[in-house]
């Protein structure tokens, strides 16, 4: 009696334990990844926050996604043809194709995903307003009538940046592109756990097994996405070095992202491989156009000749390794790399500067720069650009402030007595820069336009021809164009372009180098 | 001798004892903290004009002959960083440490000569007490911007209920005094009595309590330049110094270690001059200071 | 003793209402904007005014107020902003770390600070006692952050003993968690031991000089017996009283030490929520510490009465 007792005892007491330890029944691959950021907000056309562009690539799929060489393919499209007037494209969808929620991906779902992505993507405003129509032609074809060429097509729906287009359910693509939305249903290779989903402190992947690749292998963010891996957990840590110790002893498996200085904590370790990360960063000075002393293109010329990339990079990168003294506007190693118009010599010249502020008739007026203090690749920009503009005679305040307070404060063309700016700095991942039409930079609308306010008709005018031109060489020579007048009106200063690591535990195979952190392809021995 | 006597006269040489030894502490701590104020005054003699040199090509250098504290990630001298940093953290703490004394002997004169004042004010800073200080100084600071003004005023906040009611409880216990009543009795104005025979009781413990809260807010100054929401780089003080540092302290440990230390050395002498004042200050009043902080 | 919880409550409420009204006024009569945060930097201004209208802020102030006042009432302390997620879930799902990470600090220091005090008290004047009053000055005076990164360095990374990071939960894994708690709660606590241990040194100093305790000495009893049996519980009061005062900087420390060690707690929520605007979740945060400050207290006056029986109220 008593054996029976404490053996049921046992039994009920392995029952329980099992209950409230599922994961421990079956041993599940887990890949532990750390981000650049944390994650919070779930919807990408309502944030162009990189994290939540890179959560939504693992739960998305894509119509066309670019490759290692930035170049647009074929993703959830099986094929695709243009009218011969140009005026209408035509898309077939793969076989397979199916949501997380079991349905199945249909062409209205696609459109309604252009629909809302086209509400608030550069790119996909500019097809919204040369678009007479789109229409289902069968459940998995469909249809886009223009009233003129539409040469970056290809490119817009393969957008890797701010703001890529996703592929969602009609039912929740027809909410507004304002709405924030919640509920994650993608037909990407990663389903997301929302029960384990804490916002700023790690979120949870699962395979989702009923996902159909492409066959070829995984090319940047193009090709076939397979997931070897059944669980992936993304932790944030708000300190890199912890990060990186973490890493060293194997606590997580990635990590997405550091800096030059912090490589060399690594560089040791036999236990982990470090890769230079595919995509760079630019960082660039903004002026405001709107307020004087900037709104003469003397003044900024003035700026423009002190400023050398190699004094920037060497003071915030330092190790020549990791950077790129980069002349194009629209990225290095990228088809559209051009080193027109590049007025840097790698020597400041104080004489020239000092030249063309009397001949401004600046008068040693003090200009305010702004930056976020809470953000580290931010950190070394202003103090240096302060330095800088001490030499030529031009005094200046640094106001710091918290990063959405910058965002609010750079959105603005005020006077700086009311609420302005005169400079500040802006740092891109280069995958926003690639795209003439898309490289915000290059909004030249004036007061309405990006922050910086660029004010240049005759670069509109450019970029709409760009827009018309399906010829490649015509369409370098529109960006060569652009970027000679870019140089000479001083629309920003680039202050070079500079590489982060990745890292991984040596028994991590697999990983796709991309500009986007992406877990397919990935094993774990 | 008696057991008794033998404790009461070893008690007595160990009481003179420790008030030997506690002043030559606190006089220890005073020269310190005076060595650290006079470098942080004298920081652009000592280090000239170019202090804040960014020079791109010697970042993270270790400490040696030329730069005796190393560089930071823009090749600034560290030295140089730390000293002229002294001269923000110790305004600031003295700043907080004088504005949370004066505002809150204030409320404390008040509240605890009015009666009918305390239980409203009371509450009011029990509400104040209640929210955490550091949480506090961070908010207000990442909402409004950092500024001298900004910073101070956060640090201040937190430490004024404490302030309150060490003087209150003095004035509850010193306005049933017979001079008090006297003064009352004679006619003359309630702000003039306090001022002129309450307030005096104050002074020791309140000078005690300015000196740990001067030591708190330049530790404060610290914490609210390592979360972020410090001064802007180009104001270095011991906190944004701190913060820099953070980043790449693994690469280059004496970026947190230099300016660590003399933040730790000078809060060290401050709170030791504090416990020294204290101890020659009658330790009865200081009574006061403990139970009510 | 119920007359005194009862009135202890009622005079809590007023205060959660100062701590209301100070949260409240702090976060709404700032600049800087969370539409934007959310919306990106293109957004346009039709955009923005349907995420703040989404959210609330474009009603009058005091309407805010009032509408905010009424659903704490209720026990709802608003959603966040950003991820839509209620916050007294988000406070809940994070509490476990920090409370176990609270406890753990809160253990070593009894078990440490108080003794070390009241042996410092106890041999006055000898090289322990000058050894615990130095010691104690510099747990106030490190900042909390330099010594996590020390003892990271020397114990996590140079010497392999301790994980450099992340939490376990006792209840998955005891000597896992234990492994993860060490360092951390050893940086929360070193502040709060250099406090408890003056403290519990100077009040028994004074205690020890008092004739009670002259009496017992007389009587003939036995050093320790005079400790720990008078002396001590008579020191209790200040001692009680300054950990109450002490969960304070317990909360302030367990910010930057969730930080420097990565555990998801409640502090770390904090600093999050705060640097990103999230509003409702600041609010209900700092509320949440307010209350639980008060019933700390609340719960050390009540503790005052079981020690010393000449308090009445």
């Amino acid at each position: 009696m008593l054996t029976n007792r404490r053996e049921a005892l046992a039994l009920s007491a392995g029952a329980l334990f099992a209950a409230m330890n599922p994961a421990r029944a079956q041993t599940k691959k887990t890949l532990r990844l750390a981000p650049h950021a944390a994650l919070r907000v779930l919807d990408p056309v309502v944030t162009n926050a990189y994290i939540t562009r890179n959560h939504a690539f693992m739960v998305y799929d894509t119509l066309f996604a670019v490759d290692s060489h930035y170049r647009p393919q074929p993703q959830m499209v099986k094929e695709w043809s243009v009218g011969d007037d140009k005026l209408s494209w035509t898309f077939v969808l793969r076989e397979g194709l199916a949501f997380h929620d079991g349905q199945p991906v249909t062409a209205e779902d696609c459109i309604a995903s252009i629909a809302r992505w086209a509400k608030k993507d550069v790119v996909g405003l500019r097809l919204a307003a040369v678009t007479t129509g789109m229409r289902a032609v069968d459940a998995k074809t469909f249809r886009i009538e223009l009233k003129e060429p539409f040469g970056p097509m290809l490119e817009g729906f393969a957008r890797p940046s701010s703001i890529p287009l996703f592929i969602m359910p009609k039912r929740i693509a027809d909410l507004p592109a304002d709405k924030v939305l919640e509920e994650v249903v993608g037909s990407g290779p990663f389903r997301f756990v929302q029960s384990e989903f804490r916002p700023g402190v790690s979120w949870v992947y699962e395979r989702n097994d009923k996902y159909v690749p492409r066959a070829e292998p995984p090319d940047g963010l193009a090709g076939g996405k397979v997931v070897k891996v059944d669980r992936v957990e993304v932790v944030w840590f708000p300190s890199k070095q912890t990060a990186i110790n973490a890493l060293a002893k194997g606590e997580i498996d990635l990590l997405e992202n550091m800096n030059a200085d912090q490589r060399s904590l690594l560089a040791d370790n036999k236990g982990v491989t470090i890769r230079r990360r595919p995509g760079p960063n630019a960082s660039t000075i903004r002026f405001n156009w709107a307020q004087p002393p900037f709104d003469n293109v003397k003044v900024r010329q003035a700026v423009q000749a002190v400023v050398t990339q190699q004094d920037y990079m060497d003071a915030s990168i330092g190790d020549p390794e990791s950077y790129q003294v980069c002349p194009a506007f629209f990225g290095c190693g990228t088809p559209l790399e051009t080193a027109v118009g590049f007025p840097d010599t790698g020597k400041p010249n104080l004489a020239k500067a000092k030249a063309l502020l009397q001949e401004a008739g600046y008068k040693g007026e003090k200009i305010v720069i702004i930056t976020p203090g809470d953000i580290a690749s931010f950190a070394p920009l202003a103090p240096l650009t302060q330095q800088l503009l001490r030499q030529i005679g031009i005094p200046s305040e640094i106001q710091t402030m918290e990063w959405s307070a910058f965002l609010a404060r750079r959105a603005k063309a005020d006077p700086v007595a009311e609420g302005g700016w005169n400079l500040a700095h802006a740092v891109f991942d280069r995958i926003d820069l690639i795209s003439p039409l898309g490289n915000l930079n290059f909004d030249a609308r004036g007061k309405g336009a990006y922050t910086g306010f660029v004010e240049d008709p005759e670069t509109e005018a450019l970029k709409g021809r760009y827009q018309r031109e399906t010829d490649p060489a015509k369409q370098k020579a529109i960006v060569e164009a652009m970027q000679k007048r870019a140089y000479e009106l001083v629309f920003y200063i680039p202050l070079g372009t500079y590489f982060d690591y990745e890292a991984f535990r040596s028994n991590v195979s697999g990983y796709v180098p991309s500009p986007v952190m992406v877990a397919w392809g990935v094993d774990k021995a | 001798m008696s057991a008794t006597e033998r404790a009461t006269s070893s008690a007595r040489r160990t009481h003179f004892v420790e008030a030997l030894l506690a002043n030559r502490v606190a006089l220890f701590s005073g020269i310190l903290l005076l060595a650290i104020v006079l470098s942080a005054v004298l920081a652009t003699v000592i280090t000239g004009d170019d202090a804040f040199l960014i020079r791109p090509r010697q970042r993270l250098r270790p400490p040696g002959a030329e730069f005796w504290f190393g560089t930071d990630a823009l090749g600034r001298d560290v030295f140089a960083l730390v000293l002229h940093g002294g001269r923000i953290s110790l305004l600031v703490g003295l700043l907080a440490a004088l504005a949370g004394a004066t505002v809150g002997t204030a409320i404390g004169l008040l509240t605890g000569y009015f009666r009918w004042l305390d239980p409203i004010v009371m509450r009011v800073m029990d509400g104040v007490m209640a929210i955490p200080g550091i949480l506090f100084a961070v908010a207000l600071v990442s909402l409004v911007g950092p500024s001298l003004v900004t910073i101070v005023a956060a640090i201040t906040f937190a430490e004024i209920p404490r302030v309150t009611r060490l003087v209150r409880s003095v004035v509850l216990s010193v306005r049933e005094e017979s001079y008090v009543r006297a003064a009352e009795g004679l006619g003359i104005p309630p702000l003039l009595v306090l001022v002129r025979h309450i307030l005096p009781s104050c002074i020791a413990p309140l000078i005690v309590q300015t000196t740990y809260m001067f030591a708190a807010a330049i530790l404060s100054e610290a914490v609210l330049g390592f979360l972020g929401v410090g001064f802007p780089p180009d104001l270095p003080s011991w906190g944004n110094v701190l913060a820099e540092g953070r980043a790449v302290f693994q690469r280059a440990p004496w970026t947190i270690i230099a300016p660590g230390l003399f933040l730790a050395v000078t809060v060290m002498a401050v709170n030791l001059l504090g416990d020294g004042l204290r101890d020659r200050l009658d330790p009865r009043l200081s009574r006061a200071a403990k139970v009510s902080s | 003793m119920l007359r005194l919880v009862a009135l202890r409550i009622a005079m809590a409420v007023p205060v959660m209402l100062v701590v209301a009204t100070i949260v409240f006024l702090l976060l709404r009569l700032s600049p800087g904007d969370p539409a934007l945060i959310i919306a990106g930097e293109t957004a346009g201004p039709e955009a923005l005014a349907r995420i703040r209208a989404d959210m609330g802020l474009d009603r009058p102030l005091f309407v805010q107020y009032l509408a905010w006042l009424a659903e704490i009432a209720r026990g709802h302390l608003g959603t966040s902003v950003l991820s839509k997620i209620p916050v007294l879930s988000l406070i809940f799902d994070r509490l476990e770390p920090t409370l176990v990470l609270a406890l753990s600090a809160i253990l070593i220091t009894v078990l440490v600070a108080v003794p070390l005090g009241a042996v410092a008290a106890w041999r006055h004047n000898s090289w322990v006692d000058r050894a615990v009053m130095m010691l104690s000055v510099l747990g106030f005076s490190v900042p909390a952050f330099v010594i996590g990164y020390i003892l990271i360095l020397l114990f996590s990374v140079k010497a392999d003993i301790f994980p450099v990071q992340g939490y376990v939960s006792p209840f998955d894994d005891p000597v896992a968690a234990l492994r993860h708690l060490a360092l951390p709660s050893i940086t929360l606590a070193l502040v709060f031991m250099a406090l408890i241990s003056r403290v519990t040194r100077s009040s028994l100093l004074e205690v020890l000089g008092e004739d009670f305790v002259r009496t017992a000495r007389a009587k003939g009893n036995v050093e320790r017996r005079v400790l720990w049996r008078h002396a001590l519980p008579n020191a209790a009061v200040p001692i009680i009283t300054v950990i109450g005062l002490g969960i304070a900087l317990l909360i302030s420390g367990v910010v930057v030490t969730e930080s420097v060690f990565n555990l998801p707690g409640v502090g770390r929520l904090t600093i999050d929520a705060i640097l990103a605007r999230d509003y409702p979740v600041v609010q209900g945060l700092m509320l949440f510490f307010a209350l639980i400050y008060i019933g700390v207290n609340l719960l050390i006056d009540i503790a005052y009465v079981i020690v010393d029986p000449r308090i009445r109220y």
